[in-house]
């Protein structure tokens, strides 16, 4: 595909990353760097770094495993849930594999109830994550943070500092600023990349051991697409916005059909994007564990209740990046992303009189004809 | 000099081919898709095309296969151009196809404004009637002769095979074939209002596709949304006309 060809070589660097992930994942193994794996973007990466082991993304990318996970899950349930039961219970996963201890955390009720089984089989560790972000949430998240560093300890015999975690907190605020910078270009209009560049980047950086290595490298593709930047590229075509569920593979058929019907995703407002990128943590704040509970419990994802945090995102990201027109993807069976759409829709179409469009979808193939067509009416339409 | 557009629609069922030259349709042509959709839209677009033709516009799920189209553009938008030319100042569109169903919203101009498609499954669609027609062995063209002979029967069942069933064990009843044909009817007419009411429509609708040459469809249709259902008899080439409309401006 054109796009691809197109990309400079360090974001050929960043997809490469998952090929070799094996072999990466066993030679950062052998250094004695534990692994935690993790699911979700409300899991402090800092407090594993602290210890001097790292967080992963666990795959639930791909439909390769779900066969695998209906054999024990029902077959009306969330792709994404299934298919990381799926890998861990089939070692197709390096980071599954290689997982000392997989930290699930209280989002949404398929994963939580996924994770007890999970636990059958896996070494467990479950975070009581608040669905609300209320004071008595963040006292309740704070101490849960304390209880993981805990298990980290007892289970590494190790000991975590506060100088520790203040040191990680810096590093991926660090990265944070960076991951802002690269995908904020997109304000540009036109703007300089393709939306499968920026989902790469953004995806890669996930599987990347090295924090601070991956996060220069970040400030060099931020500079080489500014040098590279020819505004005759996506001149002309319809901003968009996409927000909703993770999607994990199906990330590629969304944006495909949106730019090959004259539109370009100029933002990602989900979990991979400015969701769990946007807000830095309070370095400033003496109490480290405080200063990381209300930044995470700050996650504008529809697993709060109620959740005003994403209509204000979405708010500011609809003027920074001029944004034409909003579609929403939402996983089958993900119920909340799926009702909270309602208030999205009204927010966008009825307060800010933006064009949106609703889908949904699976983690196969089977739909990409019926995908193409409404993205492309949609965009025919804005 | 070039002065008409050709518009094609190709649907899972039906290509369809209208030659516009800016007011009227001046030919159009329909033929069955079968499983050879490239090959059956060269075949309307042989027929059709001519040296006065100087701009093709392609659409229905087929509009990436023919080589000579000049611009390719989803049946949503097309439909819409096409019942606004058909149906005047109707607020929205209700085309119910082969395999999906689509309730569009327009405005002033008859541009669409929002849409919603029913793309996942066959029930509601023209696939379902097929599927009907085929069980109580009548033809699709019985269906403005059926009327009621008993009390009405509900078809309840949302899935095209599920359906398939309940119309046998309703035969196995001895109910009458209209009053099941009615059922069928009735119940795809509901289900396209309870899944266009997501839409807030205003004023009349236009009825597109195959099943709006059937008055059955379109008074039960009418009945079922609670407000004025218009169609034409070109009904079903509606996605083709509103490809040959915006063909037309294209003309150099």
């Amino acid at each position: 595909m054109e796009l691809i060809k197109d990309l400079p070589a360090i974001f050929e660097e960043f997809s490469e990353q998952r090929k070799k992930s094996f072999m990466a994942a066993y030679e950062c193994k052998q250094k004695g760097i534990p692994f935690i794996g993790g699911f979700c973007t409300y899991l402090p990466k800092e407090i594993p770094y602290a210890m001097g082991g790292i967080m992963v993304g666990l795959c639930s990318q791909t439909g390769e495993t779900i066969p695998e996970a209906e054999k024990d899950l029902p077959r009306n349930l969330c792709p994404l849930i299934k298919a990381s039961y799926g890998f861990a219970k089939t070692d197709k996963c390096p980071y599954f594999y290689f997982s000392d201890l997989i930290v699930g955390e209280t989002t949404c009720d398929g994963k939580k109830k996924m994770y007890e089984m999970l636990g059958e089989f896996k070494n467990v560790h479950v975070i009581e994550l608040p669905n609300r972000q209320s004071e008595n949430g963040i006292a309740l998240f704070r101490s849960e943070l304390i209880r993981f560093k805990e298990v980290l300890e007892e289970q590494f015999e190790t000991t975590i500092t506060e100088d520790q975690i203040r040191h990680a907190i810096h590093v991926y605020n660090e990265q944070r600023k960076a991951l802002k910078e690269f995908y904020g270009l997109q304000k540009m209009d036109p703007p300089p990349r393709g939306g499968l560049e920026i989902h790469r980047v953004l995806d890669g950086v996930q599987f990347r051991f090295d924090i601070e290595e991956a996060t220069k490298q970040i400030r060099e593709t931020t500079q080489r697409v500014i040098d590279e930047y020819d505004p005759e590229k996506y001149k002309g075509r319809k901003r968009i916005l996409v927000t909703g569920s993770p999607i994990g593979v199906s990330m590629r058929k969304v944006v495909e059909a949106i730019e090959n019907n004259g539109g370009v995703v100029v933002c990602y407002e989900n979990c991979g994007g400015a969701r769990s990128v946007d807000e830095l943590v309070d370095e400033d704040n003496p109490d480290v564990y405080d200063a990381l509970a209300r930044r995470y419990i700050n996650i504008p994802c529809s697993c709060m209740s109620p959740n005003p945090g994403r209509i204000k995102l979405m708010d500011r990201l609809l003027d920074e990046y001029k944004v034409d027109g909003v579609i929403e993807v939402v996983l089958q069976a993900c119920h909340t992303f799926n009702v909270e759409s309602y208030k999205i829709k009204k927010f966008v179409t009825e307060e800010r009189n933006i064009p949106y469009m609703f889908m949904e979808t699976d983690y196969s193939d089977a739909d990409a004809g019926q995908v193409n067509t409404r993205i492309g009416a949609f965009i025919e339409m804005l | 000099m070039a002065k008409l557009s050709l518009g094609i629609d190709c649907g899972s069922t039906t290509v369809k081919g209208v030659l516009f030259d800016g007011e009227r349709v001046v030919d159009s042509c329909l033929v069955a898709t079968s499983a050879r959709p490239a090959l059956r839209m060269h075949e309307v677009y042989e027929r059709l095309h001519s040296p006065e033709v100087g701009y093709v516009v392609t659409t229905g799920y087929g509009r990436e296969l023919l080589p000579e189209s000049n611009k390719k553009i989803t049946e949503i938008t097309c439909h819409a151009k096409g019942a606004h030319f058909l149906g005047g100042s109707v607020g929205g569109v209700i085309d119910i196809g082969g395999q999906d169903s689509k309730a569009i919203l327009l405005d002033r101009d008859g541009n669409v404004s929002d849409f919603l498609m029913n793309d996942k499954c066959a029930a509601g669609t023209g696939r379902f009637i097929e599927m009907m027609c085929r069980i109580l062995e009548c033809s699709p063209e019985d269906l403005d002769k059926f009327a009621p002979k008993g009390p009405t029967v509900e078809i309840t069942s949302m899935c095209t095979v599920f359906a398939e069933s309940e119309i046998i064990s309703l035969l196995a009843q001895d109910v009458a074939r209209d009053d099941i044909a009615l059922g069928v009817i009735r119940s795809i007419c509901r289900r396209t209002a309870t899944f266009s009411s997501r839409l807030p429509m205003e004023g009349s609708v236009f009825f597109s596709g195959g099943l709006a040459r059937f008055e059955v469809f379109r008074s039960n249709l009418e009945k079922a949304l609670g407000r004025p259902v218009v169609t034409h008899p070109y009904g079903q080439l509606c996605g083709a006309i509103g490809a040959a409309i915006i063909g037309h401006r294209f003309i150099k």
